[in-house]
């Protein structure tokens, strides 16, 4: 018997918001261990079909930016959970070999340009990269993602306004999750109807529930092929941060009802009550992709873990192209004063 | 090869890099129909159409921005800041987006880009159309800074610029568009040498871009009164070429530093720490900055002149160094 495609597609849907909460547990786990290079941790819990949505209607070449909780936008993409993780614990294994942690991680290979610790900073990047692929026609899209923080940037703008002059295939991913750190939206922005903003600088725009895996990606996949001739667009996808900030925030600004009712608004659990209510998956089922998707995260967190840390002459690589020009020492400096041998 | 002038010199620069390349595009306010604030791209929109010449909104953030995204997937973007006072609208973009992008994510990409723009003195453009801010360029690790001073170097060092795989700030001076010279077209020095302009013995003056025309006047001056003055033109500030500078104090023994920025924290504070560093054992004198003055720059051209060195100042300035 040959499956209902919108079976398989539910199913591969629920492996992914599945992978991508459990990545961000794992995650959570290394960083309470002292294993996360530094001291921020950005967790997309409850906000994984906005990443799982825009990222199943975006095509291979396609191009993207993320911000500073964006571990979920990029596992969606393809990345691989050992060497994200690795990243996120500064080894050398890791996709910026260590470099850039969880605020900068990038893989060309897959199209991600870049997460961003600037609050709007990667934005402008898609409106190049749509540029670039305007100019190759080779129909590809650029995507920024970033929250509602982001809103109030006014980046965001020029890089609306210059997306419709130049009809580039750009496409501007707000997911909402009601908190710029601990400043509820509503005392952040006068106004709420992001949409209307975007239409008014002549973008196709929409408000999706972020809670439906497959409202967004419809409404993506809608609008990217639009986006792809140079209609850019805008989406907002209305979710709920699930914890606080970063990962030692317990949200003392936001009372705990409102907090119950908020995670309350739980895609994976929709989804998975979808499936079993169909007969596409039983319950067992269910938790045994679950159990799978554990494995293979403990894996990557015992990969992260057992990575080596890079070596510290490493500091000086990369700074500029290593053909043309390398930083020196400060040492070597101060040596180089006082007529200082080595040694 | 006949004179020709500054500015003139840079369009041969883009030009020509275009017509190599098609990946280089230029991006920035009134860059095409109106040929550029001063005039540096004129003509370029009918040579080369508006897909590669592109005019932009007033939104130096998205400038920026949109050259960085362009580089790291494939383009070589100029993107053009009319004035360098207006890269506060943009050191986001410049500072920690550019100059970093190589290094947070592993040296996997660079960000092949150059923003141009022109700063300085000289044409009463008043307290936000005359700085100096080339000391914020180089206090950023990842950026590469150039300043040429004449009709070669500019001609050279942009050509060069648009072959590199990192960042470049390439900043001209708004008081030397005009300035005539003739180009030397098989004269490129290597990236990041500095160069001799004038041989002396007594003092060696250390400068870049606009100064170094006013240093020369005044070695020129000098040299009647039979003071040998060697004057060294920077032509970057990163990469920093100390070794030139090095070797001349220490047949000199004595030291200034010429820049327009203003004095405190500028680049002359790093020049003199470096001379310091590198050729203590040679100086006979502390090393003197002769800079801007820590003020903004006023609009009255008697107050304008005043903020920044001229020439009778380098002379005198000399004089005291060498206790004359």
């Amino acid at each position: 018997m040959i499956d209902h495609p919108e079976k398989q597609q539910a199913l591969r849907f629920f492996r992914q918001l599945v992978r991508v909460r459990t990545f961000e547990e794992r995650v959570s786990e290394l960083f309470v261990q002292g294993g996360t290079a530094g001291s921020m941790l950005h967790l997309s819990i409850g906000e994984e079909a906005g990443a799982v949505g825009v990222m199943g209607a975006m095509r291979e070449g396609d191009g993207f930016t993320t911000h500073h909780r964006g571990h979920g936008i990029f596992l969606a993409r393809g990345a691989d959970p050992k060497r994200m993780m690795a990243e996120i614990a500064g080894k050398s294994s890791g996709y910026c070999r260590g470099k850039g942690g969880s605020m900068h991680i990038a893989d060309m290979g897959l199209g991600h340009l870049g997460a961003n610790a600037i609050v709007g900073g990667g934005i402008s990047h898609v409106v190049g990269a749509g540029l670039t692929y305007q100019m190759k026609h080779n129909g590809n899209a650029a995507i920024a993602f970033f929250g509602d923080g982001a809103m109030q940037q006014g980046i965001l703008y020029e890089s609306m306004n210059l997306s419709a002059l130049w009809k580039l295939p750009v496409m501007f991913v707000c997911i909402n999750n009601e908190y710029g750190m601990g400043t509820r939206l509503d005392r952040a922005s006068a106004t709420l109807e992001f949409e209307r903003r975007a239409e008014t600088f002549g973008l196709r725009a929409a408000e999706v529930d972020g809670t439906d895996v497959f409202e967004v990606y419809n409404r993506s996949r809608n609008m990217l092929e639009d986006v792809r001739k140079g209609q850019p667009a805008f989406l907002k996808v209305n979710s709920y941060r699930f914890h606080g900030h970063a990962r030692m925030d317990k949200s003392p600004y936001r009372d705990q009802d409102e907090e119950r009712e908020g995670r309350k608004k739980d895609a994976i659990a929709f989804l998975r009550q979808h499936i079993v209510e169909e007969g596409w998956y039983q319950e067992s089922e269910c938790d045994e992709l679950v159990e799978e998707v554990k494995q293979e995260m403990d894996e990557a967190l015992k990969y992260a873990q057992q990575s080596s840390n890079p070596s510290p002459e490493e500091i000086y690589d990369d700074v500029f192209d290593p053909e043309t020009d390398n930083p020196v020492s400060v040492d070597f400096r101060i040596r180089q004063a006082l007529h200082y041998s080595q040694g | 090869m006949a004179e020709t002038t500054y500015r003139e010199a840079l369009r041969l620069a883009l030009t020509e890099s275009m017509r190599s390349d098609p990946s280089i595009i230029i991006l920035g306010e009134e860059v095409g129909k109106y040929g550029g604030a001063y005039g540096v791209t004129k003509g370029m929109l009918e040579e080369f159409g508006d897909a590669r010449i592109r005019d932009t909104p007033i939104s130096e953030e998205v400038i920026v921005g949109a050259a960085v995204g362009a580089a790291m997937t494939g383009l070589r973007p100029v993107a053009e800041l009319m004035y360098i006072d207006f890269v506060t609208l943009a050191m986001d973009q410049l500072v920690n987006q550019a100059a970093k992008i190589r290094y947070m994510f592993g040296g996997q990409i660079g960000v092949p880009m150059v923003l141009r723009s022109q700063g300085g003195t000289g044409r009463s453009g008043a307290a936000q159309h005359s700085q100096s801010l080339e000391a914020w360029m180089m206090h950023t690790p990842g950026l590469h800074l150039a300043m040429p001073s004449t009709v070669t170097d500019a001609y050279h060092l942009l050509k060069h610029s648009l072959t590199l795989n990192d960042p470049v700030v390439f900043l001209e001076h708004k008081g030397l568009y005009t300035l005539k010279g003739t180009l030397e077209p098989d004269k490129a020095l290597p990236w990041g040498k500095a160069e001799v302009r004038r041989q002396g013995g007594d003092c060696t003056l250390v400068s870049y871009s606009r100064m170094i025309h006013l240093c020369m006047d005044a070695a020129e001056t000098l040299s009647k009164e039979g003071i040998s003055v060697e004057v060294i033109d920077l032509r970057t500030l990163h990469p920093l070429d100390m070794q030139t500078v090095s070797e001349s104090v220490s047949r000199t023994g004595r030291a200034m530093v010429v820049t327009e920025d203003c004095l405190t924290a500028g680049v002359s504070a790093e020049l003199s720490a470096r001379i310091m560093e590198e050729a203590f054992d040679f100086l006979e004198e502390p090393v003197v900055r002769l800079s801007g003055e820590d003020i903004p720059i006023p609009v009255s051209p008697q107050l304008e002149q005043g903020s920044v060195p001229g020439v009778e100042r380098i002379m005198s300035t000399v004089k005291m160094l060498l206790r004359r």
